[in-house]
């Protein structure tokens, strides 16, 4: 057993920690989400420059074909960041349906352009039924001549507002589900963005006789879930990082505030029951940190993470909450505030909570694949 | 025993039920449960809080329980209850919970004749709004260490200091402010309790922004705030005493459990009518257990509270005063677990804050971000178990 990262990775934790610390303090994260583009481009360019969108595209579009493992510490660290910006619904989402499922021609168009910075996109899943399973996916598309046309409403869509392609999933008579890539800013489509507690990009997305040609399904039609299903587990991981690295900044922020805060001339830090709440986050973040790296490994070594992911996302679905919950709790008062940091925790991990598949949807699918 | 109500009771039930019924179809548009931020975050709602106040004092209803002296009608405490617990299940604004439910009771038991004369009809009218100026940045939990002055000059105080977390003392008329007239006192000893009324020169009031931005409460800042002698309530440098009372009926509310259940009822109805993987989410036994924990939570709760009211009835008040801890902490985690549950049996729905797409309004996931709050205000709930502990249990208290 090794359980260490390697040095390059530790450096590049450093790295992205280090370049997130000067550009995007907290101040800056509330600025974005109180913007309507909800992200920040210079930014974006920045990392770009930096090859961290790229890091575990293969070599032959241009990436570095590093362990997926690298990804997680890039997203632990956004995470400890709270940093708001499509890296999710681009590099990790749409760019693992590329490589996972994308034709040659797709990968070869599109994968140097994320790399560069210079292309954002947005998976187009749920829709108003809000379900998770590939029975949710209605929206139909219908070939006519050598396109196909489709009409619908998609819900949910994060960073649709800035995307530039749309990757969505539509069903096709007799074919079944079939991913499409869409021009974002195509005069059928609208997209509004709904108010949310994440105040994040999370948008209703209309079709109105969208018409897409037979080059842009990705990989084969009727492939779509298929495609999907092998971005899953990565994308959990990926997500379960972040969650990871916001449940980190939240104990150790609440630490330090509950060693600084005195009441009844006694540091709070110092009152049992707060000692033990703080135990028991510290216990929650330990347990699932471990386990996050070790579904990571797991991935990496090209294992079934099937059963994993889920009990992996409920978990920390749950942890987040409950860390970043008692984490108000302890700060008091203030900790519900605009102003202190703690509370962009607090409402993040209830957004979380919902990506990918929530607590009970996972905690059925673990259940089926414990044979049950 | 009997847990039921008489005749009278059950239909003066269902007098409340359809005067509130009829008032709430003004409530504007994402009115909300008729907490702080329905009130205080818009002015329109500040509006219908002060319309509906009105209403109330001209029924009389907002002093029923009140002595006759005080133009109360000193109808029995169950009264009251019932009308707050009806009230509550509409969401209903109009009785200002600082005035009515803390100050005027205060005024009561430490003010002279002619302060009661002066400021209880005004709050029995629905007139003056009131807020609560106790917290400091550097005084919450441990309230007695604040340090804001109000030091005598001739007819006068003069106030310096500034306020946390001041609950709508933006619309508010006046405050109940606790300050240390004896500067060289520490703690508990040396403070008094004042009626400020909010215009006086040198008052400014800054917004607090709550995590979702909207705008409840202030920060209160006094510079050299000259308030009249003559509205010092109680005695100078006996506050203390006072602000105690002030809490127990800061506690001791009660009526909060048939709105969660009216909550439940609401969650019962959407899922009952949505469908989602080809069934309708009361199908699914997940939600129906975690809907039925909830109900529970809010029988057991309303059991508690009878309980209570029942108590402070018959003056027994040492149960009722450890009794009402209970009481502040399960009904704020209940509170704090409905919106849990229901944005959670919502999917993806549940993170949607108010607007055309949220389910119920979006109430739920704004009872979200406000359950935290009231696990904090009113006495932390880590304050309220050591009180249970301590005045419930008489377990030993460590210094
Ligand atoms: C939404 C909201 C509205 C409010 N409205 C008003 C208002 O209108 N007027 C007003 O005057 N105040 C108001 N308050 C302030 C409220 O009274 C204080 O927040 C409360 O007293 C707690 O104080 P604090 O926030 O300073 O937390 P702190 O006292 O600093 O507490 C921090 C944490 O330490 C814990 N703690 C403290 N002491 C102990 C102990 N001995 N044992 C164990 N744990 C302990 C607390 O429970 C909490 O978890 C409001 C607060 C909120 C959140």
């Amino acid at each position: 057993m090794n359980l260490d990262f390697t040095s390059e990775q530790e450096m590049l934790r450093k790295s992205v920690a280090e370049f997130l610390a000067k550009e995007c303090p907290f101040e800056t994260v509330k600025e974005i989400e109180e913007s309507d583009e909800g992200y920040l481009p210079k930014l974006w360019k920045k990392m770009a420059e930096l090859g961290w969108m790229e890091v575990y595209f293969p070599e032959a579009y241009g990436g570095y074909s590093d362990p997926f493992m690298d990804v997680m510490i890039i997203m632990e660290e956004m995470g400890k960041a709270a940093y708001p910006s499509p890296f999710f619904s681009t590099v990790i989402l749409c760019g693992l349906i590329l490589t996972e499922g994308g034709t040659e021609d797709q990968k070869n168009a599109l994968l140097p352009k994320i790399a560069n910075g210079k292309l954002i996109m947005a998976l187009a899943q749920y829709e108003e039924e809000a379900s998770y399973q590939p029975t949710g996916i209605r929206m139909p598309a219908e070939l006519s001549g050598d396109q196909y046309v489709l009409n619908g409403t998609k819900m949910f869509v994060t960073d649709a507002n800035i995307a530039d392609k749309l990757i969505v999933a539509a069903d096709v008579k007799d074919a079944g589900i079939t991913l499409f890539l869409v021009d974002a800013k195509d005069p059928g489509i609208t997209c509004t963005k709904m108010p949310a507690i994440g105040m994040d990009n999370t948008c209703e997305v209309i079709f109105k006789d969208v018409k897409v040609s037979k080059d842009d399904v990705v990989g084969n039609p009727g492939r779509g879930w298929e495609i999907l299903e092998r971005m899953f587990p990565k994308a959990i991981i990926a997500k379960c990082a972040e969650m990871m690295g916001s449940c980190k900044v939240s104990i150790d922020m609440t630490a330090s505030y509950a060693k600084e805060r005195v009441q009844y001339g006694k540091p709070i830090g110092g009152f049992q029951a707060i000692q033990h709440y703080m135990a028991n986050m510290q216990l929650g973040y330990d347990t699932s940190i471990n386990y996050l790296y070790k579904v990571a490994w797991m991935a990496d070594e090209g294992m079934d993470v099937t059963k994993e992911v889920s009990a992996l996302k409920a978990q920390v679905n749950e942890q987040y909450k409950y860390i970043s919950e008692r984490g108000v709790q302890i700060h008091g008062g203030v900790g519900t505030t605009r102003e202190f940091n703690i509370a962009l925790f607090y409402r993040r991990a209830k957004a979380a909570e919902y990506v990918l598949g929530d607590t009970d949807y996972h905690y059925e699918k673990l259940a089926q694949a414990l044979g049950m | 025993m009997d847990f039921s109500f008489t005749k009278e009771q059950e239909e003066l039930r269902e007098e409340f039920d359809v005067f509130f019924k009829e008032e709430m179809k003004n409530a504007p548009p994402k009115w909300g449960k008729g907490g702080l931020e329905s009130i205080y975050a818009t002015d329109e709602g500040f509006e219908f809080h002060k319309y509906m106040a009105k209403k109330l004092g001209e029924k009389g209803w907002i002093s029923r329980a009140w002595p006759k002296e005080y133009g109360g009608q000193a109808v029995p405490l169950i009264e009251q209850f019932i009308f707050n617990e009806v009230r509550g299940y509409y969401g209903a604004p109009g009785i200002d919970g600082f005035g009515v439910g803390m100050f005027a009771p205060t005024l009561m038991v430490g003010a002279n004749e002619e302060q009661k004369n002066r400021l209880l009809p005004p709050i029995a009218r629905g007139e003056v709004f009131y807020c609560q100026g106790w917290s400091e940045p550097d005084a919450g939990s441990d309230l007695a260490s604040l340090s804001t002055t109000a030091i005598r000059d001739g007819d006068y105080y003069v106030v310096n200091g500034h306020k946390t977390w001041t609950s709508g003392a933006h619309k508010a008329d006046h405050m109940f402010l606790l300050a240390r007239t004896d500067p060289d006192s520490t703690r508990s000893r040396g403070l008094s309790v004042f009626n400020v009324v909010m215009d006086y020169p040198g008052i400014e009031i800054r917004p607090l922004l709550f995590m979702d931005n909207k705008h409840v409460y202030n920060e209160v800042y006094f510079k050299d705030v000259r308030i009249p002698a003559k509205d010092l309530i109680g005695k100078e440098n006996e506050g203390w005493a006072l602000t105690r009372q002030t809490m127990n009926f800061e506690r001791s509310g009660g009526g909060g459990f048939l709105s969660a259940k009216k909550s439940v009822f609401d969650i019962i109805d959407y899922v009952k009518s949505t469908r989602r993987d080809g069934k309708l989410l009361s199908e699914n036994p997940v939600v129906r257990q975690k809907l039925a924990k909830l109900y529970i939570g809010t029988e057991v709760g309303q059991a508690l509270a009878y309980r209570i009211n029942y108590e402070q009835e018959k003056g027994g008040l040492i149960f009722a005063a450890s009794a009402a801890s209970e009481s502040k902490v399960f009904g704020t985690e209940l509170a704090q677990r409905v919106a849990n549950y229901a944005t959670e049996i919502m999917g993806l729905y549940g993170q949607l804050a108010p607007s055309k797409w949220a389910p119920l309004d979006g109430e739920m996931i704004d009872g979200y971000q406000f359950a935290p709050a009231a696990n904090i205000y009113a006495g932390s709930n880590e304050i309220q178990r050591n009180l249970i502990a301590w005045v419930g249990l008489n377990l030993p208290r460590f210094k």
